[in-house]
């Protein structure tokens, strides 16, 4: 039987996981299934994160990018950009990490029943995307319909490759994949998220859009305009941000964006509360 | 199959739907149906501008040749793209490469004869403009947006 419980009682003590595989996404960017050392696994929503602490080295904050209906098989895909990123990609079979979460806010898939949901994603951001993505696809009858546009720089960085493939095959879901440029080989579209965006909304009604963003905080700028100009209500477009952190927990300040704290406001926003902030420099 | 007219082709496309019977009448006096199989090359970079082409079906790709490796493609056109910029502006040659990636089907219209119609009726050329500018706007942005790499950092 499955043990599911709630958030840890003491949200700053990690508790200890054990690597159960891992495996390489692309050049850089390694996937980890974890499993928990002492109790049992925790429920998480779409779109939170985790701060997983490389013993020695430090913690950081990455997000659940495994199934929500499976909380046993807790899943991180993490691109190594420094110190602890690093050591997070080259954990082993069997190898030990902290693991303090999940925390934030989630993307509300489970509320928008009934609306044709829009994913967009660049990049690593596809890798928070996923969880709502799996809850869509496995509660699919709920929703008017499904449409993925998800772009990268080329076709070798494209995330999660081989399971787009699997959603594309369905026939209750469009994928729309875009890369900046490609070698000749390549079949698909080249071309950036937002041309992606405006032509996969064209055969949308706009006032059914709810739309889930989250990739570089540009892609997000302009699929907000494109969704806007094609009469997706502003009301039902949310984002998710990365700030660096810290504690997670709305002590240390670390996260500040304006008046919100990312890691307990966010990361997930509606557009509409955050968007006189994202337009600003330098926040 | 039902055979579609040049002059309703060209009034179901984004780019002329906004001109009315008599322009689309004139205009269609310089189009002509095209055809490509998988892998023909469109047109090649440095050749005279003497075209611009409507797709109607199928997927085209715009690609930059480079001395040290295979080309790349910087750009795809689908169905209800216009492919080919160069007529408008001189030296009317173009700065890229385009190869048919699908079967394509599409409508060309002849760049000199698109021209001398513009010139002798200024309010045509004008509507043209227009309706071609919005397009480019979107081509350039999103040309913007690939120069800055923005996978290259943060999330990406
Ligand atoms: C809510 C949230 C969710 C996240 N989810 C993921 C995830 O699923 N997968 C993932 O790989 N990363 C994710 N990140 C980003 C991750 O937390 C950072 O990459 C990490 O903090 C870098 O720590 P480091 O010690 O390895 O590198 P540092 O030594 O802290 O930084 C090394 C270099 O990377 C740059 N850098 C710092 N932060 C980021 C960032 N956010 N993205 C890219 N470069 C950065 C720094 O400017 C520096 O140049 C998330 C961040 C947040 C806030
Ligand atoms: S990380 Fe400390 S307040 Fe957000």
């Amino acid at each position: 039987m499955l043990v599911v419980q709630d958030q840890e009682p003491d949200p700053m003590l990690p508790r200890r996981y054990r690597v159960r595989s891992t495996w390489a996404e692309l050049a850089g960017v390694t996937s980890v299934e974890l499993t928990p050392v002492d109790g049992a696994a925790v429920a998480f929503r779409p779109g939170q994160f985790n701060m997983l602490y490389a013993f020695g080295v430090g913690e950081i904050a990455i997000s659940i990018s495994g199934d929500p209906a499976e909380p046993q098989r807790l899943i991180h895909t993490t691109r190594s950009v420094g110190a602890v990123s690093a050591a997070l990609t080259k954990l082993c079979e069997g190898d030990m990490l902290g693991v303090r979460g999940p925390f934030g806010s989630a993307w509300p898939v489970a509320a928008e029943t009934g609306r044709h949901i829009v994913f967009v994603a660049g990049g690593l951001g596809l890798a928070p995307l996923r969880p709502a993505i799996y809850h869509v696809l496995e509660h699919r009858e709920r929703y008017a319909g499904m449409t993925l546009v998800y772009g990268a720089r080329s076709p070798d960085e494209l995330l999660y490759a081989e399971e787009i493939k699997t959603w594309k095959s369905r026939f209750d879901t469009e994928i729309e994949v875009t890369v900046d440029h490609a070698n000749p080989a390549w079949t698909g579209r080249v071309g950036v998220v937002t041309s992606c965006l405006d032509r996969a909304l064209a055969g949308i009604d706009p006032a059914m859009v709810s739309a889930f963003l989250c990739g570089p905080e540009i892609m997000m700028r302009f699929s907000v305009m494109s969704l806007a100009d094609a009469g997706v209500p502003p009301d039902r477009v949310w984002i998710s941000m990365e700030r660096n952190m810290k504690c997670a927990i709305g002590f240390c300040g670390h996260c500040q964006f304006g008046p919100d704290f990312v890691c307990r406001d966010g990361p997930v926003f509606r557009h509409d509360h955050v968007a006189p902030l994202l337009s600003m420099k330098e926040i | 199959m039902r055979i579609h007219g040049i002059e309703e082709i060209l009034s179901e496309h984004p780019v002329f739907k906004a001109f009315d019977k008599e322009t689309l009448e004139l205009l269609a006096g310089c189009a002509r149906n095209e055809h490509f199989r998988a892998g023909d090359r469109i047109f090649a970079e440095g050749d005279p501008a003497d075209k611009v082409f409507l797709l109607r079906h199928g997927d085209a790709a715009v690609e930059i040749a480079t001395s040290e490796r295979a080309p790349i493609i910087v750009e795809t056109l689908h169905a209800g793209d216009v492919l080919g910029w160069s007529w408008m502006v001189p030296p009317y040659r173009h700065m890229s490469d385009a190869r048919a990636m699908t079967e394509i089907r599409a409508v060309s219209l002849g760049a000199d004869c698109m021209r001398t119609k513009c010139d002798d009726n200024p309010a045509l050329g004008y509507q043209m403009f227009q309706n071609l500018l919005p397009h480019m706007a979107v081509r350039v942005r999103a040309l913007r947006m690939q120069v800055l790499d923005i996978y290259g950092t943060k999330k990406g």
